[in-house]
């Protein structure tokens, strides 16, 4: 009966998104404008851009909080418009800002809202909550029965992930969810996000307009700006080949490629078995990371070798390794 | 002046007491039918909010004898009318409350109900009313007490309840009646005002609140 249970060969593709345009009635210019994308399953997709881009639009049209004057956009292969709305959003976690919780409602209702909604009988909503409350790091015995002013910002948040995940969706979408957050609770959030997407694979559209938490998240960063995509690519080629003077500023904020520049290439890389050695492009070991980075991905090369001050071969510097290092959380890295 | 008239004449007391809670009742019952529509229209369409609450504050201006006074070619006497000037009256408190706790709720917590996939009525039910509440009451808590002290004026038209005394006891000059009839009035809007404090503590949205001050 539902449409989006299609178990069966499941389609490749996650969401996609056919020349969607949007034009609200009293703007001028249009908040998206002829957007196609398509998002693979299971992968982690970051919509960044200044505030206006368009990114927040993208988003919210997605579970239909706002619908497209034109274009088609499928989940899981089929045209969201023809789901009835509440069956689609059922079926997408969705995650906002100021948390969105319902403050009337204790943490395990506010968990239980979709699981209701569903018509989950009570012994499966509770043992589910306990669950989830297991998996944001929130030991249900204390936190079940408190409500969400009882909470701190960052707990209340990771009640809000919990609730997106209470069905199990397939596709989550999370706007700013971390942006009223200081600092500290942000990054500890961002590793635990990343943390449970590995652990369920769900497909993740994530806004913010924050270049560090993009690359510490993003399978892929999707850079927008006037309604349109103004370069998409994984994290390290956004930051090390942005395609013009807007995405450069914009990725100029960032700390992650004054991180890898910081960082001696020798620091990462993996030891050479003698004997096994492909022939491949060498550099001296202390070359900082950035600039190895920017040798591979220059000659489209998956490693470097580096030598030492005798022209040895030292080791090898995966393309991975260096991923793995930029999306590496700044206070980790630090101490 | 003295308590004899409430003490000697308790069962008569009661009695008035009794029909005084009827008239409010049935006033504020017809002014609720009105006023939850209104309410909610006016939160769907803030334009009219102006508009509307102006027209139910010259409604409240018109000063009550004046009022009961009109309403005797068309009404008559008695208790009809007397409902009709209450259920008017009421009106501003009502509406410009139930506007204020509907649009007052977060607006966060409402795109979460539509972003989870509640449908209207569900995001109406579960969560628009049960955050409003608290406000709801309030103002249904304003309109019920003022209510209650507008209605002993309306025993001028012969609408019964706690008024009589008063209009009894300044017409047959016994300061004792007069009292008895204060002491009723105040102690039933007292009461009710009390009780629906209660209640309105007891929602679910004003306990969340409460327990996390503690």
């Amino acid at each position: 009966m539902n449409k989006l249970d299609g178990q069966h060969n499941p389609p490749v593709n996650a969401i996609e998104y056919d020349r969607v345009s949007k034009t609200y009635p009293n703007g001028s210019r249009s908040a998206v404008s002829d957007l196609s994308l398509t998002v693979e399953r299971g992968k982690f997709v970051v919509l960044l851009g200044p505030s206006g881009c368009g990114k927040t639009t993208l988003l919210k049209m997605t579970n239909r909080l706002i619908e497209p004057n034109s274009g088609t956009i499928r989940v899981d292969g089929i045209d969201i418009m023809s789901v009835p709305a509440p069956e689609l959003r059922r079926r997408i976690g969705y995650v906002i800002q100021q948390t969105g919780l319902f403050p009337h409602m204790r943490v395990e209702d506010n968990i239980a809202v979709v699981p209701k909604l569903l018509g989950w009988d009570k012994r499966r909503t509770s043992a589910r909550i306990d669950e989830l409350l297991h998996l944001v790091g929130l030991p249900p015995d204390a936190y079940r029965r408190r409500y969400p002013a009882q909470l701190s910002g960052g707990e209340q948040q990771r009640v809000g992930l919990a609730r997106a995940l209470a069905v199990n969706p397939d596709t989550m979408l999370m706007d700013e969810p971390f942006g009223a957050l200081d600092a500290i609770t942000r990054s500890k959030l961002q590793l635990e996000l990343r943390r449970i997407h590995q652990e369920l694979g769900q497909t993740i559209v994530f806004v913010t307009h924050d270049i560090d938490e993009a690359v510490r998240l993003a399978d892929d960063i999707v850079i927008m700006r006037g309604g349109r995509i103004v370069q998409a690519g994984d994290p390290l080629e956004i930051v090390t080949d942005p395609v013009d003077e807007f995405v450069s500023d914009l990725v100029g904020a960032s700390d992650a490629l004054r991180r890898l520049s910081l960082i001696e290439a020798r620091t990462i890389a993996t030891p050479v078995h003698a004997g096994e050695l492909p022939p491949l492009e060498m550099r001296p070991e202390t070359i900082d990371v950035r600039a190895a980075l920017g040798v591979m991905l220059g000659r489209g090369l998956e490693r470097i070798a580096l030598t030492g001050e005798d022209g040895d071969v030292t080791g090898i510097l995966e393309l991975d390794a260096v991923r793995t290092v930029a999306r590496t959380h700044p206070i980790e890295a630090t101490v | 002046m003295n308590f004899d008239y409430l003490i000697d004449h308790r069962d008569e007391v009661l009695r008035l007491t009794w029909e005084h809670i009827q008239l409010c009742a049935l006033a504020i019952a017809l002014a609720l039918v009105f006023a939850i529509p209104l309410g909610v229209l006016i939160t769907a369409y803030p334009r009219l909010r102006v508009s509307t609450l102006v027209i139910l504050g010259a409604i409240y201006t018109i000063p009550s004898l004046a009022f009961l006074a009109f309403l005797i070619p068309p009404v008559g006497l008695g208790r009809q009318p007397a409902v009709i000037v209450l259920a008017a009256y009421a009106q501003l408190a009502l509406v410009r409350n139930f506007q204020a706790g509907l649009s007052g709720v977060d607006p966060n917590a409402l795109e979460a109900s539509y972003g989870v996939g509640m449908t209207a009525w569900q995001s109406l039910t579960r969560v628009r009313l049960p955050l409003a509440l608290p406000v709801l009451i309030a103002g249904m808590r304003i309109a019920i007490v003022s209510t209650i002290s507008l209605a002993t004026v309306t025993a001028w038209i012969n609408a019964g309840g706690l008024g009589s005394l008063l209009f009894d006891g300044i017409a047959f000059n016994r300061p004792s009646m007069i009292l008895a009839g204060t002491v009723a009035i105040s102690a039933l809007a007292l009461g009710v005002d009390l009780l629906l404090r209660l209640v309105e503590r007891m929602t679910p949205a004003s306990r969340a609140l409460h327990q996390a001050r503690t």
